[in-house]
């Protein structure tokens, strides 16, 4: 199959089903340009060719399992998501050699579909992090210009996409991890309703925040693979118990009547002129397919941020403490008793972002601190939840920025934690409210770099974010936007 | 007295489940080290801990038995720490919501009762053990998460021999709920103990803590041991110093272990992965329903109902299956009497003699009660009943059964009789003779005589008539 700049999960499909190539031929595809631009994106951590290929053979062969429409398909899986015998990281020196004997709960669900991972994503350290350099192993490059970061943590998972060398993946978001970087490189990217995805097999970062979801291409692709990972699993508790849905039966549906929110202090200062201008013209393309505008307030989302790092670094804090080099992983030499060998083991294998969290986390959860900061900010999550609910009562979805800006610099801001971290401030409150929320590309900036618009839904409510998003996507055609990726050198 | 000593205690139980409280992986005692784990008891990154829906169901049951309310919403939480024998560096415990609070239970020492306060019983997860071998430290993770109850007493006991009988109390409770085995040999029960000492009518004195006491007699000697141990240093002018410490039970003294200033800061918070446990009225009504019959409750009744004995009733609600045989028995004999005193004496001596227990008897309560029928229809002879029952100890066959196979029945027959009376006063003479002259013990020895003929089986009071009717004809 040649390759061409845009080739989703359904033209696949359908070219297969029309006899124009085979499942070999579209994984020799990708991994051809696997080899010729993984050295400019550093996408992957992992590439698995010779299995995928061996995979993509027995598909050909296999004619009566095509049912399924991710069957056959190339797909990246974030490095924090277990699969069973193979190395899995978290793109942490701590984790160096941890092989799982078991498989994640979305990745059985892709296998079933017929769908083959083709390599593990790079990604910041154990999810932390909104430009990707965090990883101790490498950082990735953003695929539209490699000067600058593909956003964070799932960096690498929405790079892979939009760099054609797989068709889709599958990220984690805990506080915009999904979206921030889908917007970032030109992709579409979920963050589901928090139990509406299985949780098993994905090392935690914060587990009351964490929620894997999509990166597609296109809105039907993001409908197709949450098709698959969305559903009640026995082995997570916290994953809710109903009926399942075909998501792609809400994306023809026309959006006349639909009552959009707008948040007027998610347009104040800090937006970049060019996001801002692109966001405008969106909220213009919803009016003219009949949508209708709501105000709607959201007067807690200055306190988001804050209440976000308490909470999730509280939680990391506690998931991190069981990395301490006796069962698997990375261990430090030359230690002299237990605690030594706890203390350097940690310190040589946790990054400064992860070390920087756990002591936040640590401190925060500490007798005589607690109250001040922990309960705290869950009482500010309450708070949250109920601006969110009240706002969706006044309309179907909400729009916003996905970031304020379009991809920065490496570099550029990580030497400044808390510069890194506004970037993820319209991403965050959707997380603490366990909401679900879509970033879908709407233009490019002055440099020619994607701008990306969120939309923020109920709970359950990704059926209205998908249609939305579809309506949008149709209208526009910003989706086809691609980046002009050269060879690798 | 001088000082009075104040007891609490911290009670651990592992619950009677079949799997862990996390998991499935099997909770059965010995197994080799590892064997019992899989990635969710052992922490591995990225799994998940799914509640095991028996252990609500028996802390729900040690709540109800204890008279505690019943929490309709509480969650599990993380108690963190850095202990190498729990991978996750985490217990799941409960913190300011268990699952049970505010509970009573009474106890008797030497005929006074007294009720004790039950603060709180919660749910938690057991950690593995650590063997320290001549290499290093060997960890075997089998018993983590296993499922544990802790209950927590008020510190309401004031003697050595007051915490002995809560701790006894609380063993025979949880025990007849069939919540834990309480086998304590092999740690399914074990006490920590806190204790201070004043002068009474002062408040309470700093206390410590002595851990993991795995019998009835270590909890009484640590009791009396640390107790004087504190009145000494006070005497002393030497203050008491709130610590943990260690009972070694071969010595029969205790040592401190850790003092509370550098104790942990377990930074408990809401464990995100598990969504909270959440009774409804109906789940709760339910238990109740399906609760055994308490003893304390059946001993009462045994003696309100039956009339029986305090001594009888307390043997025979000492332990459940021997109550619950009783009861089942009586359902069918309706004769409690009887009853009891089969359960407590042939069948307890035979049991005593096979070294067995009742959980080990192969007939039913039904069967007993038949047979215990039999004798009061005068089937059988109560001499002939032990016969039958040592049959139904052997072969678990039904007594009518082993009475028409074996020939057992009494004979009742009136022409088969005589003719066997006849034959017996004309080969013994000079026993009609004795008898015909007033001498009544002569009739024993005739009856004896008949009753050896028939291997026990004639009706005794038969044969007495018999003999006195047909004394004429010889």
């Amino acid at each position: 199959m040649k390759m061409t700049k845009y080739r989703t999960i359904h033209e696949i499909k359908a070219l297969i089903e029309k006899g124009e190539t085979t499942y070999e031929e579209v994984m020799g595809a990708y991994i051809n340009r696997i080899d010729q631009v993984e050295g400019t994106v550093d996408s992957f951590l992992q590439v698995l060719k010779e299995e995928a290929l061996n995979q993509a053979k027995a598909a050909d062969e296999n004619k009566d399992d095509k049912t399924s429409p991710l069957f056959g398909i190339p797909y990246g899986l974030k490095d924090n998501i277990c699969m069973e015998g193979v190395e899995t990281t978290c793109a942490s020196k701590i984790l160096t050699g941890f092989i799982p004997p078991y498989s994640a709960t979305v990745a059985e669900d892709l296998k079933n579909s017929g769908a083959v991972v083709l390599g593990k994503a790079n990604m910041d350290e154990f999810a932390m992090g909104s430009s990707n350099e965090n990883s101790s192993i490498k950082p990735t490059k953003n695929p539209w210009d490699p000067s600058r970061v593909p956003g964070g943590s799932s960096g690498g998972s929405a790079a892979c996409v939009a760099a054609d060398e797989v068709v889709f993946a599958l990220g984690s978001d805990t506080g915009g991890s999904i979206r921030q970087p889908a917007s970032f490189c030109g992709v579409v990217g979920l963050k589901p309703t928090y139990g509406l995805v299985s949780r098993y097999g994905l090392i935690a970062f914060a587990s009351s925040l964490d929620q894997i979801g999509p990166i597609t291409k296109d809105v039907t692709d993001c409908a197709l693979v949450l098709n698959q990972i969305a559903g009640h699993d026995e082995k997570d508790s916290t994953s809710v118990d109903r009926e399942k849905e075909d998501y792609t039966s809400y994306l023809q549906k026309d959006i006349k009547g639909m009552k959009i929110g707008i948040v007027e202090e998610y347009f104040g200062e800090g937006l970049q002129p060019d996001v801002r201008k692109r966001l405008e013209e969106a909220v213009e393309v919803y009016k003219s397919l009949g949508a209708q505008l709501v105000d709607v307030k959201l007067p807690t989302s200055d306190y988001a941020l804050s209440a976000y790092y308490i909470i999730s670094s509280a939680e990391a804090s506690s998931n991190l403490a069981r990395y301490d080099g006796i069962r698997y992983g990375f261990r430090a030499e030359g230690f002299d008793d237990l605690l030594d060998l706890y203390k350097k083991t940690r310190s040589q294998g946790f990054g400064e972002e992860v070390k920087r969290r756990i002591m936040l986390g640590t401190y925060a959860l500490s007798s005589g601190y607690y109250d001040a900061y922990y309960k705290k900010a869950l009482q500010v999550r309450t708070l949250i939840k109920e601006d969110f609910d009240k706002a969706l009562s006044q309309c179907d979805v909400i729009l916003s920025p996905t970031c304020p800006t379009t991809a920065f610099k490496l570099g550029e801001k990580s030497s400044d934690p808390l510069e890194m971290y506004l970037s993820d401030i319209y991403t965050v409150p959707v997380n603490i409210a366990g909401i679900p929320a879509i970033s879908i590309p709407c233009g490019l900036d002055e440099q020619g770099l994607p701008v990306g618009m969120q939309l923020i839904g109920r709970d359950f409510g990704e059926k209205d974010i998908l249609k939305a998003a579809y309506a949008f996507e149709q209208a526009t055609k910003h989706h086809l936007n691609r980046p002009t990726l050269q060879e690798a050198r | 007295m001088e000082y009075e000593i104040v007891i609490g205690l911290e009670i651990h139980s592992e619950l009677d489940t079949k799997s862990k409280i996390f998991c499935g992986c099997s909770t059965a005692f010995g197994g080799e080290e590892n064997t019992q784990t899989c990635p969710v008891c052992l922490g591995l990154p990225g799994v998940l801990p799914v509640m095991n829906k028996k252990v609500v169901e028996y802390a729900v049951k040690a709540g109800i038995a204890t008279n505690c309310t019943i929490a309709r919403f509480s969650k599990m939480d993380r108690k963190n720490y850095f202990y190498p024998d729990l991978p996750k560096a985490y217990q799941i415990s409960q913190f300011d919501l268990p699952i049970c609070e505010h509970g009573t239970v009474e106890i008797n020492v030497d005929g006074v009762k007294k009720n004790i306060g039950i603060t709180r019983i919660h749910m938690e997860e057991d950690a593995g053990k650590l063997i320290h071998a001549a290499g290093g430290t060997l960890a075997d993770n089998n018993r983590c998460g296993v499922p544990l109850i802790e209950i927590v007493t008020e510190p309401d006991m004031r003697s050595a021999a007051e915490a002995r009988a809560l701790a006894e109390k609380i063993k025979t409770i949880l025990e007849y709920t069939e919540v834990s085995d309480c086998k304590m040999q092999e740690g399914s029960l074990r006490f920590d103990v806190n204790l201070s000492v004043r002068k009474p009518g002062e408040p309470f004195g700093t206390r410590t803590e002595m851990k993991n006491l795995n019998s009835f007699r270590a909890l009484e000697r640590a009791v009396e041991v640390e107790s004087k141990r504190q009145i000494f240093e006070i005497e002393r002018g030497n203050p008491i110093i709130q610590q943990t410490r260690k009972w070694d039970d071969d010595k029969g003294e205790s040592y401190a272990l850790r003092s509370k200033e550098e104790a942990h800061d377990y930074r408990y918070f809401p464990d995100p992965d598990l969504v909270p446990v959440v009774l409804t009225e109906e789940y709760i009504q339910n238990i109740k329903g399906s609760m055994p019959i308490l003893p304390w409750v059946r001993k009462v009744r045994y003696m309100e109902d039956y009339n029986l004995s305090e001594y009888d009733a307390d043997i025979l609600v000492s332990s459940r299956e021997t109550a619950e045989f009783f009861e089942g028995t009586v359902a069918v004999c309706k004769d409690a009497k009887t009853a009891a005193n089969w359960l407590m004496g042939d069948i307890a001596a035979t049991l005593n003699e096979k070294g067995q227990t009742m959980a080990d008897v192969t007939f039913t309560p039904a069967q007993l009660g038949e047979m215990i029928g039999l004798i009061n229809d005068k089937t059988i002879s109560s001499s002939i009943a032990k016969q039958v029952l040592q049959e139904m100890f052997a072969t678990g066959k039904d007594p009518k059964v082993i009475v028409e196979e074996k020939n057992l029945a009494q004979m009742s027959d009136t022409s088969e009789l005589k003719g066997m009376v006849l034959d017996v006063m004309k080969a013994n003479p000079q026993s009609v003779e004795d008898l015909k002259n007033g001498k009544e013990k002569a009739i024993g020895f005739l009856v004896g005589q008949i009753m050896r003929q028939t291997k026990g089986k004639a009706n005794p009071q038969m044969v007495n008539e018999l003999i006195r009717e047909l004394i004429d004809q010889v």
